[in-house]
């Protein structure tokens, strides 16, 4: 283990000695080519490693089942790691070996392609590798990032609170801030919280609502069907938008209401907490909806 | 030779000892000091609610006067524990209620505590006279009410951070007219608005008032009516600091604030409009915690304020406090312990301040006292961390998240070992770290070899195999709570290192690769460990043996496994193989 080095603080440390694996690759590394630079990470069990700035992911599209649970960074934590067990049981128990291997050699690749570049990088004045290619991302979500489940590790009385920001300003997209709403299933034995200010209609809190209870209803099919059928991405679709669940939620006053019916602003203002409700015991809701609607306006 | 000494004299010795280590080792001397040191030990302190029951905490100590319990693990706090997973206080109440009819104080973190609780503590204790409950939740106003109405010798009422469904302003307005014990009340995670004016007549017949910490929906007009009834206020939070700018309304603020001569801890600082911020002036210089993480307000009018302070000891602030800001607090405040810097956006895309780790190492280089440090930031690099660890070798918390998972040294797109391993080699009394950015085996080799009285680590998306995490669990000889994420550890250096969970309080696993199979084969092998695997897909025998556990919650017990266990949570023990066969 070498000791840490003394480094002047604006200037570049050197490289730590690392055995180097020359290729064909090394030639074609700059800052400018970023696939080469892009930093790869592997897991024991993935077939590839994931792209932290989303090129896989792109290619991929937003719904494609994925070999790798890193896919959860983008896409949410729940759907990422089922698709991992129910798709490919890859998950080797001796899986580590195998890996350290391939963890190394992309450390090595890594190692290699920030050598070659450091000379790029290297003009002394301000660096901006990271940000450049955070806007290679194409993020859609306005003003924000898609979410990790509980990461930043910030707690969600903090976060709520930071609803009314006033300083941000030129914001094309949604406002800043957050606001943390429970989501229960009926049937389920567990509560989520989500943050509905990440969202920006109904069609993005739909899916993402699927992706977070997805794997507790593949839990009630599987009882019934054999282990291999796996539920596809229109079967489960069909659970949320057929007639087996609908999504309703309490509004400011107490009131249970339909999800869907007033524009997405209004919603996302009023909304206290959500559930999904099975179709048979929401029948009487949508009179009251209109109701309401009508006496609103 | 024990009967040389009587009792009492052994007795009014132990009086002294406070602290739960000192009379563990007491209790361990002879048998005779064992019992005689049960029967004074008037406070308990149980880290994990599920170590140990009620029943044998009852049994061994039967004079208990202040009970201290904690549920839930730390990453609950960022919604990784699903609901329902446990830690419900119920139980220990109705125990204690029967055989602590004198208990004083109960201080509760990260558990479920229901108004029903809540009722029977009120009715159950009559001397009672502290309950804190810190980031706890599962109940409501009406709970709150009835600790009002029936504790007739509250001292402190505490809420700090817990989740309650606010029904109603309404249980201040229970506590009696002639109820005058009050020393300190948080109540600023509530919602709802309060009656005023019971809150006013409240204070007034306080005299031993020191911590008052209001809620949002106090208005800032109405704070003096408050402030000038307690002069002897300590730690003051003020609601939203904000109204429609009068001058009558500033001097009337700054006024009531000037009588707080003892004034040393602010916080609240809700919607802070700047123009009133001038009122608070006057007691800067004896300000020693100031909160101001909910402090929407730019740098400079940070700066203004926090450079009167010539006296603080504790800043939480949010990160418009900027590089800049930071540097201007390096400068004036001399007697810093505790930096908090929390992020204000941290979601968007771009950075939206100017804060970097230049604001870190600024801290560090002129604060001689910085120990404590929390940090949200959009970049590091090894250089800057390596600066802080030289800077501060007396460091005792340092807790860094770069806000993007993995990010690497933005100078040179390394991983951040190197600086992370100067942290630890330079810091030798760190008790705590938290890791972020990218990271390999390589620094958790450093933390095995030099962290050595590091107690509790937190690691989220860091590292390439088990080899680091056995280099954390076979190095770090004082490690009592381990805590990671998204990391790629496995079976391998979980069992290799087993006999080391015992000599901890608890392991936190999620989104790694430790197999079902590897939790069983541990459950069975250590009986005196709760192997949770917490799951809420299919049962874990639905699949092969060698998929992951979404989520692996490790603790040592003497109570065998718990009762109160939802479907998703299966403990792993010698029975397991049958039930999963």
């Amino acid at each position: 283990m070498s000791m840490p080095q003394e480094h002047d603080y604006i200037g570049l440390n050197e490289p730590l000695p690392m055995e180097k694996k020359p290729s064909s690759e090394n030639e074609k590394n700059n800052v400018l080519n970023l696939k080469e630079t892009e930093l790869r990470l592997g897991l024991p069990g993935s077939g590839n490693g994931i792209s932290l700035f989303g090129k896989d992911l792109k290619d991929e599209g937003n719904n494609g089942i994925s070999q790798c649970p890193l896919k959860s960074f983008v896409s949410g934590a729940k759907r990422g790691f089922c698709d991992a067990i129910d798709s490919s049981g890859k998950w080797g128990f001796g899986g580590c070996e195998v890996d350290l291997a391939r963890g190394a050699k992309s450390n090595n690749i890594l190692q290699s392609c920030v050598k070659s570049s450091l000379k790029e990088i290297c003009d002394g004045s301000p660096v901006k590798p990271v940000e450049e290619k955070k806007n290679e991302n194409g993020n859609n979500a306005p003003a924000s990032k898609a979410q990790v489940i509980g990461w930043p590790p910030i707690r969600s009385f903090r976060k709520n609170s930071l609803g009314n920001n006033v300083w941000k300003d030129g914001d094309g997209g949604g406002s800043s801030g957050c606001l943390y709403v429970k989501v229960s299933m009926d049937g389920a034995p567990y509560l989520r919280k989500i943050d509905l200010k990440t969202y920006s209609t109904y069609a993005q809190l739909s899916s993402a609502l699927e992706k977070m209870f997805s794997c507790f209803t593949i839990g009630q099919y599987g009882h019934g069907l054999s282990r291999q059928e796996h539920l596809s991405e229109s079967r489960l679709t069909d659970l949320l938008h057929g007639s087996e669940y609908v999504l309703t939620y309490e509004d400011k006053d107490g009131d249970w209401m339909l999800v869907g019916d007033v524009p997405w602003e209004m919603f996302a203002d009023s909304c206290k907490r959500l559930r999904i409700m099975k179709s048979s015991d929401a029948i009487g809701l949508a009179p009251r909806t209109m109701q309401k609607c009508k006496s609103q306006n | 030779m024990a009967y040389s000494f009587p009792e009492e004299v052994l007795e009014h010795v132990f009086s002294f000892l406070s602290s739960d280590k000192d009379r563990n080792a007491v209790s361990l001397v002879c048998k005779s000091w064992y019992e005689i040191e049960r029967w004074c030990r008037r406070r308990i302190f149980v880290g994990n609610c599920y170590a140990v029951s009620p029943e044998i905490v009852i049994r061994r100590f039967p004079e208990v006067r202040a009970v201290e319990i904690k549920g839930k693990p730390h990453f609950a706090d960022f919604n990784l524990v699903p609901e329902e997973w446990g830690g419900y206080v119920y139980p220990w109440i109705v125990a204690m209620s029967a055989a602590y009819p004198l208990l004083e104080e109960i201080k509760l973190k990260r558990m479920v505590v229901t108004d029903e609780s809540l009722e029977l503590i009120s009715k159950s204790f009559k001397n009672f006279k502290v309950l804190v409950l810190s980031s706890c939740e599962g109940f409501t106003t009406d709970g709150l009410a009835s600790i009002a109405a029936n504790c007739r010798n509250l001292r402190e009422l505490d809420l700090r951070e817990s989740d309650v469904e606010d029904l109603s302003g309404h249980w201040l307005s229970h506590f009696p007219d002639n109820y005058t014990s009050l020393v300190s009340l948080n109540m600023s995670c509530l919602g709802s608005e309060v009656s005023f004016s019971a809150l006013e007549r409240l204070v007034a017949r306080s005299p031993n008032l020191r911590t008052l910490r209001l809620n949002r929906a106090v208005p800032l007009e109405k704070l003096p009516n408050l402030i000038r009834r307690a002069p002897q206020l300590v730690e003051f939070g003020t609601g939203a600091y904000s109204a429609e700018i009068r001058s009558d309304i500033l001097s009337n603020l700054a006024e009531a604030f000037s009588g707080c001569k003892q004034l040393k801890g602010l916080s609240g600082f809700w919607d802070v409009v700047p123009s009133y911020l001038p009122a608070m002036y006057s007691v800067c210089s004896g300000i020693t915690s100031l909160n101001l993480s909910y402090a929407t307000i730019q740098s400079p009018d940070l700066v203004k304020l926090v450079s009167q302070c010539k006296n603080l000891q504790r800043l939480w602030v949010l990160d418009y406090i900027e590089d800049s800001g930071l540097e201007a607090l390096a400068a004036s405040c001399k007697d810093l312990q505790e930096l908090r810097v929390f992020p204000s956006d941290p979601f968007g895309a771009e950075p939206n301040v100017s804060l970097t780790e230049q604001g870190l190492v600024s801290v560090s280089a002129g604060c001689p006292k910085l120990r404590s440090v929390l940090y949200f930031c959009r970049q590091m690099s090894n250089v800057a961390l390596i600066a802080i660890a030289r800077n501060r070798p007396e460091m005792i918390r340092f807790r860094l998240c770069i806000i993007e998972p993995r990010a690497p040294d933005y100078l040179t797109l390394e991983p951040l070992d190197t600086g992370f391993g100067a942290i630890v080699e330079n810091c030798k009394q760190l008790r705590r770290l938290s890791l972020s950015g990218l990271l390999t085996d390589r620094v958790f080799k450093y933390i095995g070899t030099h962290a050595k009285k590091l107690e509790m680590l937190s690691i989220a998306f860091a590292g390439d195999s088990d080899l680091g995490l056995h280099h954390v669990l076979s190095g770090c000889e004082s490690l009592r709570k381990l805590e990671i994420r998204d990391c790629p550890f496995g079976d391998k250096a979980l069992l290799a290192n087993a006999a080391k969970l015992e000599t901890m309080r608890s392991l936190w696993m999620s989104s790694c690769s430790v197999s079902f199979g590897a939790c069983k084969l541990l459950g069975q092998k250590m009986p005196r460990l709760n192997v949770e695997v917490i799951d809420e897909r299919d049962p874990p025998d639905s699949r092969p043996e060698s998929c992951p556990v979404e989520r692996l919650y490790v603790y040592r017990t003497v109570a065998g496994r718990r009762v109160d266990m939802p479907h998703f949570v299966y403990t792993m023990d010698e029975d397991a193989a049958l039930r999963f066969s």
